[in-house]
């Protein structure tokens, strides 16, 4: 299976050689991973060393320039540390770049605190218009980037280790329908798919398979809802979707629970997977929290 | 070559149309003279096209007090005078700090200290990608330099070899951090460094025109009020 980040940087490479406006910029993280472009074409391609403000404001000044700016690391340094140059330097001015985010949430769950972001979409849900992509899969990954490299907007995509094991034919801005039901309704986010899927399999409920976030697809949640409970799962902070979705949902009645990441501080160490079954995001966590909210 | 007559009188007249209550005038002031030689003498511009490929960059990274900036470019033709006197008002193009998507001739739109020159690093880069012989040289105080994405940029772009980049300090002497001299930790970090008076035009012309094999910053010492 090949790995989001793999293909991300896979997909990257190929449109920065096939498309001279692609500049890629880095602040040390994956540098190694990237020689393929800096060696095609090192105008275009650059590695700051470890400042991420900069990053983020040398990719400004490239899009300022006509060029489309890829940036990519560890997703705490890109979306809480250079949140006001990502603010001020692309959203205010209304510039164009591809955030690559890796390590979602606790992805570096053996490095601790400083490496964790389960706040990093809430955080960049915060600049106005940003496109936020949390895809599941790696072919998922390829399609959303090549979707959204020259869209002359933010564009934040979010990469876990940890991904679904089939990819789906992902379609920007749309939420998929995986299984139709009657009693309430379950929007898994990207990575969450399988492990809902399982979590639900002897429930009555639809799921649906959310990979754009914002925009969010209203359209078809509404379309779609079925029962007066609404369930996110979500790979960041429980409750992150809880705008995108109340909006969507402005005019029907219902309940809405959110299932993901505690809003605390995670002490723990350990594998993602260790750290989503103490956190009670694997399959059999989430199962208990859609039967707690649900009944 | 851009050679106008560098009528300071004309641009403190100007500056003066513009009033308002975030004026932020000792910084506007200290501004005004290096912006005129830029505006009159160095950089290659065209008000009537304002995003004329050939054009050199320009960005006020310190973008408080731009009514000496706004002065300059009217000064230009890149926005009629009777734009001046709406400074900071309500439906004015010209607010406290300039927005590059209001102002014609504005590259970026600035205000919080310390993007500028990480910017301006970045269209540096864009125009040796391009193979373009444009320049960009962009503007700070002294106490933005307090800032440290600025010292990022400062580490790097000497490493990247900018010679297209020319940093402008204007030292009003309000750092709470002692940096003096500022052009000597400049050269530290492999700069091409230098003092110049903030008034005297003509050295500031001969500063600000010179390339260099890598990035240059010219210090623009002013210590006193109009």
């Amino acid at each position: 299976m090949i790995a989001m980040r793999a293909q991300a940087i896979d997909t990257v490479t190929e449109l920065f050689e096939d498309d001279p406006h692609v500049a890629v910029v880095l602040a040390e993280i994956s540098v190694d991973r990237f020689q393929p472009a800096f060696a095609h074409d090192p105008s275009r391609a650059v590695n700051v060393g470890i400042m991420e403000q900069t990053m983020v404001g040398v990719a400004a000044g490239y899009a300022l320039e006509g060029f489309h700016p890829v940036i990519h690391t560890i997703t705490p340094f890109v979306a809480e540390r250079a949140l006001e140059q990502l603010k001020l330097d692309f959203g205010n001015q209304q510039l164009g770049v591809l955030v690559i985010g890796v390590g979602g949430s606790y992805d570096y769950g053996s490095e601790g605190t400083t490496h964790h972001s389960p706040g990093d979409v809430q955080a960049l849900l915060t600049i106005p218009a940003t496109q936020v992509l949390v895809p599941g899969a790696a072919a998922e990954v390829d399609r959303l980037v090549r979707d959204t490299y020259a869209n002359e907007r933010i564009t934040y995509l979010r990469t876990q280790m940890i991904t679904n094991r089939d990819a789906r034919p992902v379609e920007l801005g749309r939420l998929l329908v995986e299984r139709r039901g009657s009693d309430a309704t379950v929007i898994a986010v990207g990575p969450m798919l399988d492990r809902t899927l399982e979590a639900t399999a002897d429930m009555d409920v639809t799921v649906l398979y959310a990979t754009t976030l914002n925009p969010f697809d209203a359209e078809t949640l509404g379309h779609e809802l079925t029962g007066d409970d609404v369930v996110t799962v979500e790979p960041f902070f429980a409750g992150t979707l809880a705008a995108l979705v109340s909006e969507a949902l402005r005019d029907r009645p219902t309940r809405l629970h959110f299932v993901g990441v505690p809003r605390a501080v995670i002490r723990d160490y350990g594998t993602p997977e260790q750290l989503d079954q103490l956190l009670g995001l694997d399959a059999p966590g989430i199962r208990r929290q859609i039967v707690s909210a649900i009944g | 070559m851009t050679t106008l007559t560098l009528d300071r009188n004309e641009i403190v007249r100007l500056a003066a149309l513009a009033t308002g209550d975030e004026k932020h005038e000792a910084s506007s002031y200290s501004t005004l003279d290096p912006l005129l030689v830029l505006y009159g003498r160095v950089l290659h511009v065209d008000p009537a096209d304002p995003a004329w490929e050939q054009r050199d960059r320009f960005i006020l990274s310190k973008g408080h007090g731009p009514a000496a900036y706004y002065a300059v470019l009217s000064w230009r033709g890149f926005f009629p005078e009777h734009w001046l006197p709406t400074f900071t008002r309500q439906g004015s193009r010209l607010g406290s700090h300039p927005d590059r998507l209001l102002v014609p001739g504005v590259e970026a739109s600035t205000g919080s200290l310390g993007h500028g020159l990480p910017l301006a690093v970045g269209v540096a880069l864009a125009l040796r990608a391009k193979g373009a012989d444009q320049r960009v040289v962009v503007l700070t105080g002294d106490a933005e330099l307090n800032e440290g994405s600025n010292w990022e940029a400062i580490m790097l772009a000497p490493q990247l070899q900018l010679g297209n980049l020319t940093l402008l300090v204007i030292d009003n002497g309000s750092s709470t951090i002692d940096l003096v001299p500022i052009h000597e930790r400049l050269t530290v970090f492999g700069w091409h460094a230098q003092p110049v008076d903030a008034r005297d035009h003509a050295a500031l012309e001969v500063a600000l025109s010179a390339r260099h094999d890598r990035p240059a910053a010219v210090v623009a010492t002013v210590r006193t009020t109009p």
